[in-house]
């Protein structure tokens, strides 16, 4: 559990830093009168679209975490053998980064307004997209066909689990990139596509860092870190 | 207005916040079945909700007549008695009093009284319902399947939930895992909107600070449900690969029916670390919201301005913090390191000073206020009450040594029943007696009403003050039939029936509070725009019940809390918060 306690710590220092910019010690019995007087009162600079996006991807972070947390406890246990990862997860983590750099420059073509630009990088960014989840299910098949099937090792089940469940979530960003890639063919400027642009950008970000993260852990590279969790838990 | 789009984490003015398009329905089938307006979402939440709380309540019935009187009732066996338990527990805690609280009186509410017209993602918002209601139909399926429901226990804890043995082991624990999946992805789309909402959908001049206690609440408790239901999200998960697909998360090699299984080397353990860490949480995403409504009902009905407002949103805010660490508390017999158990009795021991800050306030405000003891505050006082009493007692469960005899015990069940059933229902039934002429338009019945409630809250203390005794003579919990056993004196039984009479006398006075709530909808008086002379901006609305997009041509302009009763010098006990300066006191 600290990798969860240590991620909300963090979320809960945003929360906290932007709690002291919303004046909490004020006295609003005593604060009659027309807005505007008091500051640091009103909405965020920001669509709600957006604030709903990094809500989310708190929330998916919390999922992420709690993942990590079980797989270190379970770790600890005498039947683990981490699982040799198939090489062709090095390729994957290129495909996803790719993709990651190839929306980031589609997001600038927004900016300089350059329709074409946001259309072909969107085709590109989805290609990778699409790559990276062809890749990660060549290395289930991988696995399976050497025999590293689901249930034969806990190393194992948490690979399906995890690779499984942040592919699920890269489809679902993959059906809002369909989305908005439609949005840029149908579109004659990019000012329209310039939010949901920016936000699958956000998210592809934090997929690929989030990615990172796990193939690390997969890898077993944060073997000694996950020892070091389960001693503060026992 | 400012560039939106691409800005950092600089504040608009409030007078700048612009106002919302709002999405009109077509069809018939678009207002009143796949409504997008959060009002009609909330009375679907709130029906599906009680409707299958109502099953709930009969499963308690079913329980209680087999522990008052055992062998009488041939049809409860110990396989029923025990997916009864489950099926009570899980959806009491989850179909009910979460989806209740924040799918019931959030999206009624937070829109109203923050003065926006409709949550920010109308269509995110209603999917969120129709999920949920499929959620609620898998877990009734679940009754109807061969072998029956669960009967893991509400906790669910592996191996015994996935082995033969225990009732529902073939299809009910598989449709109770994957209904807790469908609830929490269609909790996460509501709860998305609820926070964004008070984000950035606040009337002009409705700071922070100025929000009613009722948002903060529910507001703090969605963060929370937000970020505590990944746990069950991941535990449902892994159990269900373990179940369906034969992995070993959470199971040990163990032996069932002499057949060695194929699992091994599983850890049931962490199995119970990501559920409390889930439902440790989920305690304070019920009380929060019951906390903030609670705080407005004895304001509004005791005419007196709430006592240390910002000790109140302060008080909320840490406890929701603390919540979080404080899960193991739940373990204590789990077999963990004592000094580890010494932590997690040390921070649940802290979230008692919150808490404690939080009842005094609301004995201060109530201290010289002109109390109406009308339904609502009959509630709200009997929350007081009851809450202090199961804050009380979990005092006792929370230090190592105190808990771990009682554990197993009837204790328990009464101190959680206290705390978390009864306290947050009592305000619940406080909330729909006070908003409901907002609602509909007309006048719960008064006298019907208080029936309801001196017999519920007299009937709760006699159905939960005995528990607490036969906790301490060790009666255990979960046992279907206690048999003759030599630490257990003869009057168990008959405090056990008595416990018995009065879980069904309360029950039948749910049913009037039912009668009360589907009649008035048409024989109540008619109620007006502000019955109870509220302060908060539901109140002003200028249609009762309000139509939609909630005020009309303009937005309201907020000009002060929400607690301004009994002003001196004002012309009335209470200036609305809509209302400018100079108006008031003229």
């Amino acid at each position: 559990m600290p990798v969860t306690i240590f991620f909300l710590t963090f979320l809960a220092v945003i929360a906290g830093w932007w709690l002291l910019q919303q004046r909490l010690h004020a006295k609003p019995w005593l604060e009659e009168g027309v807005i505007g007087e008091f500051d640091g009162t009103g909405a965020m600079d920001m669509p709600a679209a957006k604030i709903g996006l990094g809500l989310f991807l708190a929330v998916v972070g919390t999922l992420f975490a709690l993942l990590i947390s079980a797989y270190f406890m379970r770790m600890g246990y005498a039947d683990w053998q981490n699982i040799r990862v198939p090489q062709i997860l090095w390729l994957n983590t290129g495909a996803l980064a790719a993709s990651s750099i190839a929306l980031q420059t589609a997001q600038s073509a927004v900016y300089r307004r350059h329709i074409d630009g946001v259309r072909s990088r969107l085709i590109v960014a989805g290609a990778f997209g699409v790559l990276f989840l062809a890749g990660q299910f060549w290395a289930w098949h991988e696995l399976t066909d050497s025999g590293f099937l689901l249930a034969s090792n806990p190393s194992n089940s948490f690979f399906y689990l995890i690779t499984g469940l942040h592919g699920l979530h890269v489809i679902g960003g993959m059906a809002a990139l369909g989305w908005v890639t439609d949005r840029a063919w149908r579109s004659q400027t990019a000012e329209p596509l310039r939010l949901p642009v920016e936000m699958c950008t956000l998210y592809w970000h934090f997929l690929l860092f989030v990615w990172i993260v796990l193939f690390s852990l997969l890898t077993g590279w944060a073997d000694e870190f996950g020892a070091i969790c389960r001693q503060l838990l026992t | 207005m400012v560039d939106a789009t691409h800005g950092g984490m600089g504040t608009i003015p409030a007078a700048e916040v612009p106002d919302v398009e709002l999405y009109h329905p077509h069809s018939w089938i678009e207002k009143y079945v796949f409504s997008q307006d959060a009002k009609y979402i909330a009375i679907q939440y709130s029906i599906t909700a009680l409707a299958i709380g109502l099953v709930a309540l009969v499963l308690s019935w079913l329980i209680r007549l087999q522990l008052g009187f055992p062998g009488v009732f041939t049809f409860i066996d110990a396989d029923h008695y025990y997916q009864f338990i489950t099926m009570h527990g899980m959806i009491m805690v989850i179909y009910l009093l979460t989806a209740l609280f924040l799918g019931g009186f959030g999206n009624y509410l937070i829109p109203l009284m923050i003065g926006a017209r409709d949550m920010v993602f109308p269509f995110v918002n209603m999917l969120s319902y129709w999920v949920y209601l499929l959620a609620v139909l898998v877990l009734a399926a679940s009754f109807f399947m061969p072998g029956g429901p669960t009967g893991a226990g509400w906790t669910l804890y592996p191996p015994q939930a996935i082995l033969s043995g225990t009732p529902g082991q073939q299809w009910g624990i598989i449709l109770m895992l994957i209904s807790l999946i469908i609830f929490i992805i269609g909790f996460t789309m509501g709860g998305l909107n609820y926070v964004v909402t008070v984000l950035q959908a606040r009337a002009r001049g409705m700071t922070l600070m100025r929000m009613p206690l009722t948002v903060w609440g529910i507001f703090t408790a969605t963060i929370l449900a937000l970020l505590a239901f990944p746990a069950l999200l991941v535990a449902n998960i892994m159990m269900l690969f373990d179940k369906l697909l034969g992995t070993s998360f959470f199971m040990p090699a163990i032996v069932e029916l002499g057949q060695q299984m194929s699992y091994r080397g599983g850890s049931p353990i962490l199995f119970q670390h990501l559920f409390w860490f889930f439902g440790h949480p989920e305690v304070y995403i019920v009380a929060l919201p019951a906390f903030g409504i609670v705080s407005d009902l004895i304001a509004t009905h005791a005419r007196r301005n709430i006592f240390g407002y910002r000790m109140m949103v302060w008080a909320i805010v840490a406890i929701a913090a603390l919540s979080f660490v404080v899960w193991a508390h739940h373990m204590y017999v789990s077999g963990m390191n004592p000094n580890f158990g010494f932590f997690f009795a040390t921070t649940t021991l802290i979230i008692a000073i919150p808490t404690a800050i939080k009842v005094y306030n609301w004995i201060l405000t109530l201290w010289r206020g002109n109390i109406h003891l009308n339904v609502p505050m009959l509630f709200a006082l009997g929350f007081i009450v009851t809450f202090v009493n199961g804050g009380l007692s979990g005092l006792f469960l929370g230090n190592v040594v105190v808990d771990v005899p009682l554990s197993d015990t009837m204790f328990v069940v009464a101190h959680f029943h206290m705390v978390m059933g009864v306290a947050p229902i009592m305000v619940i039934f406080g909330a729909i007696y006070h908003w409901y002429p907002k609602i509909t338009g007309r006048m719960m019945d008064e006298g019907l009403g208080k029936f309801h409630f001196w017999v519920t809250f007299l009937g709760a203390y006699l159905i939960y003050f005995p528990m607490h005794y036969l906790g301490l003579l060790g009666v255990p919990r979960r046992y279907h039939d206690l048999g003759t056993t030599d630490f257990i004196p003869p009057n168990v039984a008959t405090l056990n029936e008595f416990i018995t009479v009065m879980a069904l006398i309360v029950g039948f006075a749910q049913m009037v509070f039912l009668y009360n709530l589907f009649t008035s909808v048409w024989k109540g008086k008619l109620a007006g725009g502000n019955p109870w002379r509220a302060t908060t901006l539901e109140w002003q609305t200028p249609q009762t019940p309000p139509a939609h997009g909630n005020f009309g041509k303009d937005l309201p302009v907020v000009y002060r809390w929400a607690y301004d009763y009994s002003v001196p010098g004002a012309k009335e006990d209470f200036i609305p918060q809509n209302q400018p300066p100079s108006a008031a006191t003229a």
